[in-house]
């Protein structure tokens, strides 16, 4: 575990940096996913309060969003306090929301009619301290309006998840421009948990972490969220040596 | 004869018709006396409700009509075209029959909504002439005698009248007719005299010297706010709706109106919600009173809070509601609650965000989908029948192979809301492909009997 205990050089330099862009005023905390080989990537052990993080889907997910969107509710379940979710249209179906850990009582819509105006209430609810966390479905997100909503985060504290959701495949190459974000996720879904009996397991994502300021990308295979918001390492790659000795002593038995 | 409904002018009867021969025509006819004075005190009482509920610029138009300045006020309605759709349905559960319009000037309102509107219409800006000039002169609000002399002159329609040279006919008929075209037009302005009620709570502020610029329109708001909120404190009132009205030295009335989801008495919370709106007005040449109402106000009573040292509270997030809910419409902002039903797209309603907490929650024995479709979209499929998923199905043209599948989950139809859901059955499952996308789709029917369903495949949502 080199890796996790950087030299004394580079954690002062990071220091450094940290003095520069003036955000050691307040301390600052951390959301960790509570999964060792995540939380060991991300810079403080977690996903950083207080700032924005882009998440989108991968392959058709594009469009749809709903990973992406069940992704950024499992983070946002485990806020405190009410949860801003500003749509432009209103296909999130609240039950599978509640079934992510978000309870119907903590998420407030917004219903925006276009793109400016859902940015103009992410920044608003980003602004207001009270919330816990503010998602937003956006297409489009410039470096400044992403600098906008990142400085908005940084006042009130709150997480900020701007979920990206395009119309077309084609516009989904956006994802490449660069933006103010602190975090930039994307989720693909992936063949579920395989069952001994017919039926689907518990989902699991393909969660690439394409950019993190102040950390190295990587990728994890996770199952998707239970009903507290958590994710999950599925069993096969924590266990993996532990099923084969299952297999072996159930052959000696 | 003053009035007939619809029954009455079925019958035969028409308005200005002598009682007696009405009588005579009709058997067992109701009559009653017009009471005309009563008839424009209802008028007003209507006029305060609209004030209270649309717009701050509301005034009677007797003897049947409401004139209502919707500016800056629809908004929080969600738009236009819906503000109307509801003022006419608050109006029928009332038990009146209203036709109403939306246009750019009072008189081509006025006109559209007696002689056009089924039960409304809604002219687009800068449309006034277009949607106008097919109408009868009778629509200009004109006296019944000059109507019919320019009838006998061969002029019917407005469109006749405009083509006319002016000076001979205000030669004829005066400078009337002239002045109701241009009302109509939209090319002089007919200021309404808004009605305000005796017990509103309201503060004014009038000018030396007219004001424009947006910087001095919101310091000044700001002090009448701060005026308006010592007044409602002496008597422990909260403003749920404030009016500001700004009136232009051209005899003009500007509005703001802003509302708030609970009582506030808050005077930085509330003129911020005021100065948002600022962009909205045209001061034109300037504005030489300003008048700060609070139209509808709530009881609001100083209430100790019970702090417990042991986890902090939950945060008021009631300022940020109203700040969006001026900034969006008040129905665009909502959660989410659950309803007794099993059919998915009936499972979720809209509540206000202020709405008490109830701690319900959905069933959760079944996932569901993310991502519900607005309309369940058809699937081609290859399946077995009766209780079996498909093998492959074809969803926006493209084939996907069914791997894994967890199903069926049967729902039955709601047989105590229409007789077409008596036995009709949908049969969800919820599928993987190859690739890992998770899908939810139904089959109407139950694969057995044609008549619970057309046995034909939907998609409805999308799993994460």
């Amino acid at each position: 575990m080199s890796a996790s205990a950087p030299p004394a050089v580079i954690s002062d330099l990071r220091e450094r940096i940290q003095r520069l862009e003036g955000s050691t005023a307040r301390r600052r905390t951390v959301l960790p996913f509570g999964i060792r080989e995540i939380d060991r990537i991300l810079p403080g052990g977690g996903l950083a309060v207080g700032s924005l993080h882009e998440v989108a889907g991968g392959g058709n997910g594009a469009i749809d969003g709903a990973a992406a969107a069940l992704f950024a509710a499992g983070i946002a379940a485990r806020t405190r306090g009410k949860v801003l979710w500003c749509v432009t249209k209103p296909d999130l179906f609240a039950p599978a929301i509640a079934q992510a850990g978000l309870p119907p009582d903590r998420v407030i819509y917004v219903e925006a009619g276009d793109e400016k105006s859902i940015l103009a209430c992410f920044e608003e609810g980003l602004r207001h301290p009270g919330l816990g966390a503010v998602v937003a479905e956006v297409a489009r997100l410039s470096m400044t309006a992403s600098r906008r909503l990142q400085l908005a985060a940084e006042t009130s504290g709150s997480i900020g998840i701007a979920i990206r959701r395009w119309r077309r495949q084609t516009e989904a190459a956006d994802f490449g421009q660069p933006t103010a974000s602190v975090t930039r996720w994307r989720v693909s879904v992936l063949p579920s948990t395989p069952l001994p009996v017919p039926g689907i397991g518990r989902a699991r994502w393909q969660l690439e972490l394409i950019r993190c300021r102040g950390a190295e990308s990587a990728d994890f295979e996770v199952e998707g969220c239970d009903d507290e918001g958590r994710l999950a390492l599925p069993s096969n790659v924590v266990y993996r040596s532990s099923q084969k000795e299952i297999g072996r002593r159930r052959t000696s038995a | 004869m003053r009035a007939a409904d619809a029954a009455a002018i079925a019958a035969g009867l028409r308005i200005g018709m002598p009682a007696t021969k009405a009588q005579a025509l009709v058997k067992d006819l109701v009559v009653n006396d017009a009471d005309p004075q009563g008839d424009a005190e209802a008028l007003d009482r209507l006029a305060l409700w609209a004030l209270r509920r649309y717009a701050p610029i509301v005034a009677a138009d007797p003897p049947d009509g409401l004139v209502i300045d919707t500016t800056g006020a629809d908004h929080l309605h969600g738009g236009e075209s819906a503000m109307l759709a509801d003022m006419i349905e608050r109006l029928a559960a009332a038990g009146f029959a209203a036709r109403a319009a939306i246009a750019d000037s009072w008189g081509a309102a006025h006109a559209l909504a007696r002689f056009v509107a089924g039960p409304m219409i809604v002219v687009p800006p800068a449309g006034n002439a277009n949607a106008i000039v097919r109408l009868p002169i009778a629509a200009l609000r004109l006296p019944a005698d000059m109507v019919d002399s320019l009838r006998k002159l061969g002029l019917d329609r407005i469109l006749d009248l405009v083509a006319k040279p002016r000076a001979p006919l205000a030669l004829r008929f005066g400078p009337e007719l002239g002045r109701r075209l241009d009302h109509a037009m939209g090319r002089l302005s007919e200021p309404i005299d808004p009605i305000r009620p005796p017990d509103i709570t309201e503060v004014r502020r009038v000018f030396g010297e007219p004001i424009g610029a947006a910087e001095t329109i919101a310091r000044y708001t700001g002090k009448l706010v701060g005026e308006l909120c010592d007044v409602l404190e002496t008597r422990s009132l909260g403003a749920r709706r404030l009016d500001l009205l700004l009136h232009r030295v051209d005899n003009r009335v500007e509005a703001i109106r802003v509302g708030t989801a609970l009582p506030v008495r808050d005077a930085k919370r509330l003129t911020r919600l005021l100065t948002d709106k600022i962009e909205t007005i045209d001061p034109g040449f300037g504005i030489e009173l300003m008048q700060l109402a609070a139209t509808i106000a709530e009881p609001l009573v100083a209430r100790q809070t019970i702090s417990s040292l042991i986890e902090t509270p939950e945060a008021d997030v009631s300022d940020l509601i109203d700040t969006l809910s001026n900034r969006v419409g008040e129905e665009r902002l909502y959660r989410m609650a659950p309803m007794a039903s099993d059919v998915p797209e009936r499972s979720v309603r809209r509540v206000a965000p202020i709405a008490p907490e109830s701690g319900e929650g959905w069933p959760r024995h079944w996932p569901r989908p993310a991502r519900l479709l607005p309309v369940p979209e058809l699937i081609e499929t290859v399946a077995l029948l009766p209780d079996h998923p498909p093998v492959t199905f074809t969803w926006r043209g493209i084939r996907r192979r069914v791997k894994h599948a967890d199903g069926p989950e049967r729902i039955f139809g709601e047989w105590w809301k229409r007789d077409a859901e008596l036995i009709a059955v949908r049969d969800y499952f919820q599928v993987e492909d190859e690739a890992g996308e998770r899908y939810w789709i139904y089959r109407a029917g139950d694969g057995e009997d044609l008549t619970t369903g057309s046995h034909r495949w939907f998609l409805h949502g999308i799993f994460g």
